[in-house]
């Protein structure tokens, strides 16, 4: 139990980091995704792992399950999920007004006519 | 149990659903509604400020939860200051924001920046670590609306990149608060500085591994190199004034450093005693001459600001870094100091925006109204780069005062004053290039003639001016309370003693007070767990 979670808090990292450093955006919210849940599975783990334990305090009853990192993994799930759609919105406003999904900045342009950069609404 | 102290998070989280709702189309009523919020918020920030100056510590208890258990938000002198400074930057920059015309470019402006106003308050006040990382989300999410406001391609590209960032800022946020919760069973800051002391000394690795942890993210928030890639574009692409309040979302994560560090790692803790002058020096050190280096490389005003910021913010870090009583007092006065410098900055260069085809550090037609921006320009970077007599000569003296007699004086005494040179190099360059150069250059006879921006912008620039200046004239005083303010950090047992010790629901009830229902609850022994429990 305890290696099987913690090999995939170890892999879900692992490839979600790998992504992250991509230039595009997909790979890269993919990326965030995975780590997101790396971290959901960690913040759970956090607790200790229990298996069949109730959360919430019986009589005659010796071994509990900590009820906190779930509260806790809730929340992050609900931030992460709305997270990764605003992420997805904004990515695809800026991959359809420039036709150009590259993450990192574009290269300067050094000519003093560089184009203007007005925003208009 | 006043109910004041949670009106700053309260009063932005229901002017902002009202004003989407109810006002939707009316940008009259949104400014009226979000003008009033703002001059509310400094009334009561400044009564919660008058009521912790004393050194009072206000502890509310959210549903009368005791503290382990429940989430309470604490007001002391550090964060009804950090309250009020929020407060009163947030209005002159939203008088900003409507006297430009900001406002009405996007939608929903003024209901995204109540609830930016609403994270950040909250950030100040919580004692709380998960409920810390839930503000942070606040603001930030609203800041990720704010960013890209008014839209544009390249708003979007560096929006894009801003919420990435952040975005795995908060992934390590939480990975950081899931380790202190193996560790300690808690998340409540002033339950947790006794938990931290209760670590033997032979088993200090994951508690070293959560406080790093912290440390990084809190660094990503206050923009410490390595960690400020994100900062450059995102604040020289964001609006003008959305640019000038976020110059107070980078001291949320010095405010965070100062609270984490000084409550539940404090520098005697010798589980984690080395940690800050280690890390935390160098890279402050490497900060502060990365920006004002960027500030001479720069060959945008916008860039050259946000740059300055990072400059800034290294200061602040190098006073931080130090941990004893004058730095810290020292790092409060120029944090005050730098909040309001930056946000004037910000709201200068989007004044010589108005009057200029783009910020290209070239000589281009004079601005529209350039004598007044060139004066207010002159005023701000003054200040921001700290010569006599505004108040940046005055923090820088006291932090290079407070690192005399450290071990690192002279690494520390030799980068502040070079770097000083060259961000004033810098900021003279800018200036000079902007403003005089200007008078030599024809207007194109087909270009049109941009108005004077609106008075109301002027008023907000002044304002924040006016601040520094009267910061510089009560230095003195100012400098006392923060020196107050950073004894009370220091000493930190009225704090804990408050938060752990007032009654509420859950608390262990006394021995002749057990009856009733909740006494199978609370006689469990939650309360005195161990730090090292095994659930």
């Amino acid at each position: 139990m305890e290696f099987l979670v913690a090999s995939a808090v170890g892999v879900l990292t692992a490839t979600g980091l790998y992504l992250v450093l991509r230039l595009r955006t997909f790979p890269v919210i993919m990326g965030m995704s995975l780590l997101t849940y790396a971290v959901n599975v960690f913040l759970f783990a956090s607790g200790r792992l229990t298996i069949g334990a109730p959360p919430i305090l019986q009589n005659g009853v010796e071994t509990y399950t900590d009820p906190l990192p779930q509260a806790l993994v809730l929340t992050a799930i609900v931030i992460s999920f709305g997270m990764t759609a605003v992420i997805v919105m904004i990515a695809l406003g800026a991959y359809l007004g420039s036709d150009d999904d590259h993450v990192d900045d574009p290269a300067e342009d050094d000519t003093p006519q560089a184009q203007p950069q007005e925003d208009q609404a | 149990m006043s109910h004041w102290i949670i009106l700053p998070i309260v009063l932005p989280a229901f002017l902002a659903p009202f004003i989407v709702l109810a006002a939707r189309y009316h940008i009259g009523i949104q400014r009226a509604v979000s003008v009033a919020g703002g001059l509310a918020l400094v009334a009561i920030a400044a009564g919660l400020a008058w009521q912790a100056s004393d050194g009072t510590i206000t502890l509310y208890q959210l549903s009368d939860w005791a503290a382990p258990f429940g989430i309470v938000l604490v007001g002391d002198r550090l964060s009804t200051l950090m309250v009020l400074l929020t407060a009163v930057l947030s209005l002159f920059v939203l008088l900003y924001a409507i006297g430009s015309g900001w406002d009405e470019r996007g939608r929903h402006f003024h209901a995204l920046y109540q609830f930016q106003l609403m994270g950040i308050m909250g950030a100040f006040l919580t004692g709380d670590l998960f409920n810390l990382f839930v503000f942070f989300e606040v603001l930030l999410i609203a800041s990720y609306g704010l960013m890209i406001h008014a839209g544009g391609n390249v708003r979007l590209r560096a929006g894009v990149q801003y919420v990435l960032f952040n975005l795995l800022g908060s992934t390590l946020f939480l990975f950081a608060l899931g380790s202190i919760y193996a560790e300690t069973g808690t998340l409540n800051m002033a339950d947790l500085a006794g938990r931290a002391q209760m670590i033997g000394a032979d088993a200090t690795a994951g508690i070293r591994i959560a406080a790093v942890l912290l440390l990084l993210v809190f660094a990503i928030k206050a923009a410490v190199v390595p960690l400020h890639f994100w900062l450059p574009s995102s604040y020289a692409e964001a609006p003008g004034p959305v640019a000038a309040l976020f110059a107070i979302m980078t001291k949320v994560g010095a405010y965070a450093i100062i609270r984490v560090f000084t409550i539940v790692f404090p520098p005697d803790l010798s589980v984690t005693a080395d940690l800050h002058g280690a890390l935390l020096l160098p890279a402050a050190l490497v900060s502060l001459t990365i920006g004002m280096v960027g500030v001479l490389a720069a060959r945008k005003l916008d860039r050259l600001v946000a740059f300055s910021v990072i400059g800034s913010m290294g200061m602040v870090m190098v006073a931080i870094s130090l941990f004893t009583q004058v730095a810290i007092a020292a790092a409060l006065y120029y944090i005050v100091h730098s909040t309001l410098a930056a946000g004037a900055l910000f709201l200068i260069a989007d004044l010589v925006r108005a009057g200029r085809a783009d910020l290209e550090l070239r000589a281009q037609p004079p601005v529209a109204g350039a004598a007044l921006t060139a004066a207010a320009f002159f005023v701000a970077a003054i200040a921001m780069v700290g010569l006599p007599p505004l108040s940046g000569f005055v923090g820088k003296l006291l932090i290079l005062d407070a690192a005399y007699g450290t071990e690192h004086v002279i690494w520390i005494w030799a980068v502040v004053l070079s770097v000083s040179l060259v961000s004033l190099v810098g900021f003279s360059r800018a200036g000079s290039v902007i403003f005089w150069k200007a008078e030599g250059i024809e207007r194109p006879e087909e270009a049109e003639v941009t108005p004077r921006p609106a008075g109301l912008s002027y008023v907000a620039v002044g304002g924040l001016l006016g601040l520094l200046a009267l910061h510089t004239v009560f230095a003195g005083k100012i400098y006392d309370y923060m020196d107050r303010t950073s004894a009370q950090l220091f000493a930190p047992a009225p704090y804990i003693a408050k938060v752990i010790g007032t009654p509420g629901k859950m608390t262990r009830p006394k021995p002749e007070k057990v009856e009733g229902t909740d006494k199978a609850l609370t006689g469990d022994g939650e309360t005195d767990a161990q730090p090292t429990e095994e659930h």
